[in-house]
């Protein structure tokens, strides 16, 4: 992993690396590096599988953080490449034609996190929610409870019990006697 | 119940379910309304019952010796069925059995929670059931909304879109709590009570008015038959 780190900071300009594991390293680039980089570590470095692709909600920055995760089955050892992107006006270059799967996963973080894929094969259609109408309901500034309490009818008499602490009240002596 | 304005739908319809003109391989150009063409959308109606009681009290008895399930598992709780169906609990002991289509069922058990996109395929094979159908809830969500109360996508209170006979509770519920249920609906319709699809028929518009406020890609004919 070393040496391929070495190797990787010669060629593309890297950002912070934090080492997970031995055989798991977290690599920052930028937006544009990232295909150039991606395309090397699959055709170069035998990094030929896409795990995941998964985005992070950090409103306070007023970024997405996009996670591609990849994995080298030879050696078993995996790469995650962080790129954050704004979170106004989000969008990222698609990678469907590295790995196909990656449309299926784009189709996903533009439903539910509203980031754009331009060029991903059927990207602008709907994936999982039929009829949405609000706002991404993953981004962090949608109101999952309220929306739930003002669309679905509700019905009263609903209690919710810590459970920690409805269980001591029920197990020991000082609760029972209360 | 109070009776709503008809919600319009707010997402725009489908390309392919637009009324438009198709010209056909042999030359003929046609009209198609994928909507309206292929189904009957009158209203339904209250069926009366029998003129005689007795008759009536026959027909609710064998109404309730042969409960048959339209095999549609909407969310966890269709698990449960696999025991029920198989030897270990064997409902057909008690004239259960579960049915491939809504034209063959008259027992419709949401079984879980429902999202609402299926809420949506369930309305329509609800529909399509025939007279007299009933409606069993299986499990907290269907009740209260259960683990999914502060769901984005899931429905919390299913009586305010379909007529519901039965509930039964538990996340997820044994069998013997189904059986059991089941058996409290055999009750409910031998004393003449199980009346979900009148009262459908009844209050249309206040189901209808729920459904289309929960559904926004309202697509499909208001009562497809």
């Amino acid at each position: 992993m070393r040496t391929l780190l070495e190797n990787l900071k010669e060629r593309f300009p890297l950002g912070p690396i934090t080492e997970q594991r031995p055989d798991l390293v977290f690599v920052t680039v930028e937006r544009s590096g990232l295909r150039p980089l991606l395309a090397h570590l699959r055709d170069r470095e035998g990094f030929t599988h896409l795990v995941l692709l998964t985005a992070v909600d950090w409103i306070e920055e007023n970024l997405f953080q996009l996670t591609y995760l990849v994995h080298d089955r030879r050696r078993g050892r995996d790469i995650g490449l962080r790129v954050l992107v704004p979170r106004d006006a989000a969008e990222m270059e698609t990678i469907h034609d590295l790995w196909p799967t990656a449309a299926t996963y784009q189709r996903e973080l533009r439903e539910m996190f509203g980031i754009g894929f331009p060029g991903s094969p059927r990207v602008d259609e709907e994936f999982i929610l039929e009829g949405w109408v609000d706002l991404p309901p993953y981004r962090r500034d949608f109101d999952t409870k309220a929306f739930a309490e003002e669309a679905f009818a509700h019905r009263p008499g609903r209690e919710t019990h810590d459970p920690a602490t409805h269980m001591r009240e029920r197990l020991t002596a000082q609760g029972r006697a209360k | 119940m109070q009776q709503d304005d008809v919600v319009e739908p707010r997402v725009p319809v489908k390309d392919e379910l637009k009324k438009r003109t198709v010209k056909g391989p042999d030359g003929f150009e046609f009209e198609v309304d994928p909507i309206h063409d292929y189904y009957c959308d009158a209203r339904p109606e209250v069926r009366p019952g029998s003129y005689l009681k007795i008759v009536e009290d026959l027909f609710n008895w064998a109404r309730s010796e042969s409960l048959w399930i339209l095999g549609f598992g909407t969310g966890c709780g269709a698990i449960e069925m696999r025991p029920l169906m198989t030897p270990r609990f064997d409902a057909y002991r008690y004239g259960i059995q579960w049915r491939p289509t809504p034209r063959q069922a008259n027992l419709f058990v949401i079984s879980g929670y429902l999202s609402v996109k299926t809420l949506k395929r369930v309305i329509r094979s609800y529909e399509q059931m025939q007279n007299p159908k009933y409606v069993v809830g299986l499990g907290s969500c269907t009740v209260n909304g259960g683990m999914y109360w502060d769901s984005y996508n899931t429905i919390k209170k299913l009586d305010e879109y379909l007529p519901v006979d039965v509930y039964v509770t538990g996340c997820m519920p044994r069998p013997e709590a189904l059986l059991a249920g089941f058996e409290e609906l055999k009750r409910i319709i031998r004393a003449g009570k199980g009346e979900g699809a009148n009262l459908y028929a009844k209050n249309f518009d206040w189901y209808k008015a729920n459904q289309k406020r929960v559904i926004h890609d309202w697509d499909m004919p208001d009562y497809n038959w």
